[in-house]
């Protein structure tokens, strides 16, 4: 097991390297090709979402299949406060995060009774089952498959109407999300996920963190030295949940729409994916692993037949005519091909993702300069 | 009354399909303490079977069609039916039923190259591995598959002679308004005769006896010296065949598409957990209870009552045994407690 060495002065410095790092990435994904508002804004949000459900399965050891329902619920709660009272993200946001809290914690409190596969089957039935209701029952709260959406005529309690056909932009305080050529909305994403991991930093070094990994290690042994772990991993995953609903709310503000399909468990996988990808456990290794993701699926996704034969141009004919057909199997609308290929292979040979592989790398040039 | 008996046929199969996937699930977790998310992935592989063989029987060539006189007209006939006539006609009729035979070899082969090749490498491995690595290898399938059959589902018909519908009331005199497709009627026998078949298999046959011991104490049986590794992949390859047969049989209920699979697994989980992890006659007497509470209520004076039920029954009940009866219906002690 590796340990790794931190001091209150090596993690200021962790969190000022992570702020220079997200605030700087319209510059530094310039030559990545990724430094538009959009694609940073899910960038970040998906980590924040990320770094959440490692708290729950990273540090607790309790692996959720139904996170994206909490995706769902910060969306809607937003959106609907957008509807109603004002275009401010902040007083949608923080009854995104709240309402998803208690949500949390009704379905920890439920499916936090079990452990092991249990648990994530009870995730997995509770979150489908709100998918199913969102699609059904309650679609006059969620408009079903349309999506809900904001528009001008809304009754907004404590704004000024509209004029018909304006379009409503949500703000903070009146910096619309799309001021400053989209970057805004970045930067606030920017300073949600900041703060996020900033608190998730403190969590993993409080008193709170260790009874989690406690937890994480051995349940049993925690449980004859007489200490009742569930109200810690209730805490855990209501914190956790309530990452996702933030984050779900972040969407909703960034793009004033919510739709069930964040909710289907292929979302919830997603996430899972995300974290094994960077590094379960770890800080940073879920906002690498949520950020890698979404640079390649929208990288490999505009890839087409068309783009691979004229990027292998120089290959000879014949080899042309093999390599193209295979390799677009892998790119355009099989990125989650490929995507399923790379995470079966980073859970077989490398267990704590990229993380562990730079581990691992650092480990052996090390060694080569000691020798 | 007519209807209530027309929601358990209903009921009983879609029960069928879920207990056929669930008791794979449950025997392959049972034996080798492996929780596989990719067994959707195998009941969807069993229904592009059927599609093959289909596609394969159906390859056609232009024949100039003779019942047009005025203009050059051709239509596609299959070969088959070229060479072979009307024979060759009701082999392409009964391609569902004859995809059996391709599915029993293809079936296991792929579920002992799945074990063999990957699962054997997660016996040690923790559950959330296990269940990460067959749901990493599930979407890999499942692409795989789209990739090949495209997007859209492939209506595959049933045999002739069971499509249409069978008047199942005059049958036991309740009057005529009881009328049930005749497909459904085999799929529920066919589901039956496989879970019997299983059973019987486990019950009465040495290699059986050995499995069950296996099951319950797998430690002894080795010290015995039986190579119990060897025997588990068996069960992995047979497990597979259940799936794969409840997907191919189900094709002519619903067209095959390449998420099916995982519509069905995320039920059969809820269906193993209700079942009681680990207890095969759990598996199955959950996966019917379950189908018939579903169709119980999709009913329309039901879902009056309580509106949107039919989505959200089989969670609800998952729920209320998980919290009443941990273990599940008839669960085992030990199983999945640690």
């Amino acid at each position: 097991m590796h340990i790794e060495k931190f001091t209150p002065k090596s993690d200021i410095m962790m969190v000022l390297i992570f702020s220079a790092v997200i605030l700087l990435m319209p510059i530094w994904l310039q030559p990545l090709g990724a430094a538009y508002p959009d694609l940073m804004q899910r960038f970040a949000i998906f980590g924040l979402f990320a770094i959440g459900f490692n708290i729950l399965f990273g540090q607790t050891g309790y692996l959720s299949f139904g996170h994206a329902a909490f995706i769902g619920v910060g969306s809607y709660t937003t959106v609907w406060i957008f509807k109603l009272f004002t275009l401010n993200i902040i007083p949608a946001m923080i009854a995104g995060v709240v309402l998803s809290g208690i949500f949390a914690l009704v379905i920890g409190f439920i499916c936090l009774r079990r452990t092991g596969i249990y648990f994530s089957i009870l995730t997995l039935a509770l979150a489908q089952m709100s998918y199913n209701l969102a699609y059904s029952v309650l679609t006059p709260i969620t408009m079903g498959e349309t999506g809900l959406q904001v528009e001008a005529s809304d009754p907004r309690a404590w704004e000024a109407p509209l004029a018909e056909g304006e379009v409503p932009r949500t703000h903070l305080f009146g910096l619309e999300m799309t001021d400053l050529g989209g970057l805004a909305g970045f930067y606030i994403c920017a300073a949600f996920l900041i703060l996020g991991f900033y608190v998730a930093l403190r969590i993993t070094r409080s008193p709170f963190g260790s009874m989690l990994r406690g937890i994480k290690t051995n349940n049993t042994r925690m449980a004859y030295t007489g200490l009742n772990a569930r109200p810690y991993a209730l805490a855990a995953f209501v914190i956790s949940g309530m990452y996702a609903g933030l984050a779900g709310s972040l969407m909703a503000a960034m793009d004033p729409l919510a739709g069930a399909e964040r909710m289907q468990w292929t979302a919830s996988g997603e996430v899972v994916l995300m974290t094994i990808l960077g590094g379960v456990g770890t800080l940073v290794g879920p906002v690498i692993g949520a950020a890698s993701i979404k640079y390649f699926e929208n990288i490999f996704s505009a890839i087409d037949g068309a783009v691979l034969s004229s990027a292998l141009d120089f290959l000879p004919e014949a080899v042309l005519n093999v390599i193209v057909p295979v390799l677009s199997l892998f790119v355009g609308k099989g990125w989650h091909l490929t995507l399923g290929l790379v995470f079966m292979l980073v859970v077989i040979f490398l267990p704590g993702g990229i993380m562990e592989g730079y581990r691992r790398i650092k480990a052996r040039f090390s060694k080569a300069d000691a020798e | 009354m007519d209807a209530i008996l027309l929601q358990i046929l209903n009921g009983l199969d879609k029960g069928g399909a879920y207990a056929l996937i669930a008791l794979g699930l449950t025997l392959i977790f049972g034996t080798l303490g492996v929780v596989n998310f990719a067994h959707g992935a195998l009941f969807m592989l069993g229904a592009f079977v059927a599609v093959s063989v289909r596609e394969v029987l159906t390859i056609s060539t232009k024949v100039k069609d003779e019942s047009v006189t005025f203009f050059e007209a051709f239509k596609e006939i299959p070969y088959l039916e070229l060479w072979l006539g009307d024979t060759g006609k009701a082999i392409i009729d009964w391609s569902v039923p004859i995809s059996i035979l391709i599915a029993l070899p293809v079936m296991l082969l792929i579920g002992l190259v799945m074990e063999r090749g990957l699962i054997r490498h997660f016996y040690r491995r923790a559950h959330a591995d296990q269940i990460l690595v067959t749901f990493g290898l599930a979407i890999v399938v499942q692409e795989i598959i789209k990739a090949i059959y495209g997007a859209n589902p492939i209506p595959q018909p049933a045999p002739e002679m069971f499509s249409g519908t069978f008047n199942i009331g005059a049958l036991f005199g309740l009057g005529d308004n009881i009328v049930y497709p005749k497909w459904r009627i085999v799929y529920l026998f066919f589901a039956l005769g496989i879970i019997g078949a299983v059973f019987a298999f486990l019950q009465f046959t040495t290699f059986g006896m050995v499995v069950r011991a296996g099951m319950a104490d797998r430690q002894t049986v080795q010290l015995l010296g039986i190579n119990i590794t060897k025997r588990f992949s068996i069960v992995f390859g047979l497990a597979a065949v259940v799936a794969g047969m409840a997907g191919l049989m189900y094709t002519p209920i619903l067209s095959p598409n390449y998420h099916m699979g995982m519509d069905f697994l995320v039920l059969s989980f809820v269906v193993v957990v209700v079942g009681g992890m680990g207890s095969l006659p759990g598996a199955v007497a959950a996966g019917f209870l379950l189908g018939i509470l579903q169709s119980f209520a999709s009913m329309n004076e039901v879902k009056q009552i309580i509106p949107g039920i039919d989505q959200v029954i089989i969670y609800l009940v998952a729920m209320i045994v998980l919290l009443v009866r941990p273990r599940g219906l008839m669960g085992r002690k030990g199983v999945m407690e640690d």
